[in-house]
């Protein structure tokens, strides 16, 4: 009986995941309404909620996919896959002004460039820090720190060792987990509340899911702004990384 | 019809990606460049040509907008699959690594954003660009 329930859930992965999502979306909007007074958003609950449901799913399973990886829930690795993931970012562009983005469209790629250096310099100075000194290990970690995608590819170009590179997997994973659940709480500190400043928030964090779920728990309506920019932050990092960055560190270390 | 709307939708992201990956391509880069965004302006341009001539019908857009609003869920999805064990296991490096990039990243933002420039475009009112970049925002 329950060996056939698992059957078909994992036959019909797509269809649970989608009731599942909706579950956990009404339980966060009420968790939001009753106890926060809607100050805490109802989406931003319900992301914390499905990276410790991930977390946890990661420690079952030991797998990558966190609560993806078990088989009840293998459809939230399609429905939250890069494949819809993409197709509803770009449909979040529909009735956007393009005026607003033209107005930002400077300040937009300045932010692009600061933003995959200064991530770029977070990661070399801690790599430094803890006693790295190869100028490979260095560029490695600094580019994960950009996003994690960026470190692999970037360390498997320069020759890093594989546990250089997973290391720079995780420093991107912490990023881009922690901008998920930091934006929506210093939005205000930082005005990021309007179109302007979400491009350039877009361009200075970069990572693809961590500025797509930080914009969605803060105002929906800036997703299309960050996530424009954001989207060339991690082809910037590749086209960087392993060139001019690396040629930087080896020339200081 | 709704499935109009989901094939533009579909026309502009697979357009975009070829344009990124032709990018990449030409960049020698193992990466789209850029795809998703050009997608996101070539949405944008193509939706409001078809507006101008008056002819988007609503169940058209209806195809759009479903994606749209499908948009918080994905990302919960998303949330769900994330490797978080994976990143509380890199130790101490990638955690301050990461910490470090997020304050820095999320402290320069008002510093780019700085003062919002001087209005140039004749078709807003001539308000402060503050004012219009509120306004913006909290349009829709």
């Amino acid at each position: 009986m329950f060996e056939s329930l698992i059957e078909l859930f994992d036959e019909y992965h797509l269809i649970a995941a989608f009731a599942v999502i909706g579950l956990t979306m009404y339980l966060s909007n009420w968790l939001s309404v009753r106890f926060t007074n809607g100050k805490f958003h109802g989406s931003a609950i319900a992301i914390l909620l499905g990276l410790l449901l991930a977390y946890i799913g990661g420690v079952v399973t030991g797998g990558e996919n966190g609560l993806a990886d078990l088989t009840l829930f293998s459809g939230l690795g399609l429905m939250g896959g890069g494949m819809l993931r993409d197709l509803a970012i770009i449909a979040t562009a529909y009735g956007v002004r393009f005026s607003e983005i033209r107005k930002a469209g400077v300040h937009g790629v300045v932010a692009l460039f600061a933003g995959v250096i200064v991530s770029f310099l977070a990661g070399g100075i801690i790599a430094v820090g803890f006693g790295y000194t190869d100028p490979v290990d260095i560029t490695t970690v600094g580019a994960g720190t950009v996003t994690y995608i960026v470190g692999p590819v970037t360390g498997s170009t320069l020759g890093a060792s594989s546990e250089i590179i997973a290391l720079s997997i995780a420093a991107g994973l912490v990023k881009s987990i922690l901008v998920m659940i930091v934006t929506p709480m210093t939005s205000r500190i930082i005005g990021l509340d309007n179109p302007r400043s979400a491009m350039i928030f877009g361009g200075l964090i970069g990572t693809t899911s961590g500025v797509a779920a930080g914009l969605a728990a803060t105002d929906a309506r800036l997703v299309p702004y960050g996530a424009m920019t954001a989207t060339f932050y991690t082809g910037l990092g590749i086209l960087l990384a392993p060139t001019a960055l690396f040629l930087m560190v080896r020339a200081i270390a | 019809m709704a499935i109009y709307g989901v094939a533009l939708l579909a026309g502009c992201m697979m357009f975009g990606l070829i344009i990124g990956d032709l990018l990449g391509q030409v960049l020698g880069i193992e990466a789209n460049l850029g795809g998703v965004g050009i997608a996101m302006l070539l949405l944008i341009f193509v939706t409001n040509v078809i507006h101008q001539w008056g002819k988007l019908p609503d169940s058209t857009s209806s195809g759009i907008t479903f994606w749209n609003a499908m948009y918080i869920p994905i990302v919960v999805a998303m949330a769900a699959s994330q490797n978080v064990a994976a990143a509380f296991s890199g130790g101490l490096v990638s955690l301050l690594a990461g910490v470090l990039a997020v304050v820095l990243g999320l402290a320069l933002v008002p510093v780019i954003a700085g003062k919002p420039e001087p209005e140039q475009d004749c078709q807003d009112e001539p308000a402060t660009a503050v004012a219009s970049n509120t306004a913006g925002s909290r349009r829709g």
